[in-house]
């Protein structure tokens, strides 16, 4: 059932619980493991108190589905969701939802993880912080490509 | 001939100047002859795409390598390291 692993990149708020709500009718569902990342006050500066996403229309969509593929030939899921917000995030905002549901939570809790280890190293997004001094694009980590290959 | 529609994100963006561009090269092209002649244009494009600076290259929305072959009408896409999440 394809139409259960969807990606959406927004501006707008998503609703966790909405979300979650969309899966608990499925009758082989017996765990739904959310992740929502969201907007701290230091990175690569201190005092961080917005962030702002940019992504590439298309690839990221595109980048995005295939990560929910990848996770799919891995673990046996009944549903998978990414909701990642673009734009201006101020402090505290959400960014990004990971959303996966599974027979058994072991499952459920390592695709969620998997696939939002992949998006921080695939997924065509660009962070810029803001802080009172003025503003820079954040820098790729090692930390997360290393978070990535630990699954290969 | 072979023309190429160009796009540039973030940080590389703001970098170049430029977010948008069509540019045609004589011949075959690689993904490498394209950079290369970016490079030639000298300046901040030299300096932003010296191949010891870190940034990827997506053709037709695919991460593609040094090697690969562009036709007529694809789209390119030039941008650092991805940092979402």
């Amino acid at each position: 059932m394809s139409a259960a692993f969807t990606v959406a990149v927004q501006t707008a708020r998503f609703d966790p619980g909405a979300e979650m709500a969309q899966l608990a009718g499925l009758p082989d569902v017996g765990a739904q493991v959310c992740f929502v990342g969201q907007v701290r006050d230091f990175g690569d500066s201190q005092a961080v108190t917005a962030l702002e996403l940019e992504h590439y229309p298309g690839m990221t969509e595109k980048s995005l589905l295939a990560i929910l593929d990848q996770a799919r030939a891995r673990w046996p899921l009944a549903a998978a969701r990414v909701v990642h917000r673009v734009g201006y995030l101020p402090l505290g905002e959400a960014i990004v939802l990971v959303l996966t549901a599974s027979a058994h939570r072991g499952d459920a809790f390592a695709a969620c993880e998997f696939i939002m280890d992949y998006l921080k190293r695939d997924a065509p997004f660009w962070k810029k912080e803001h802080t009172a001094a003025g503003s820079h694009w954040v820098e790729a980590k090692h930390s997360d490509q290393q978070a990535a290959q630990r699954w290969q | 001939m072979t023309t190429l529609n160009l796009l540039y994100f973030a940080r590389l963006r703001d970098a170049l100047g430029c977010g948008q561009e069509t540019l045609t090269l004589d011949g075959a092209a690689t993904v490498a002859s394209l950079l290369d002649a970016l490079r030639a244009r000298g300046g901040v494009w030299a300096e932003q795409l010296d191949a010891a600076r870190s940034f990827r290259v997506a053709v037709n929305q695919t991460v593609a390598h040094a090697g690969q072959a562009l036709a007529d009408g694809d789209e390119v896409a030039i941008f650092p390291p991805v940092t979402g999440g």
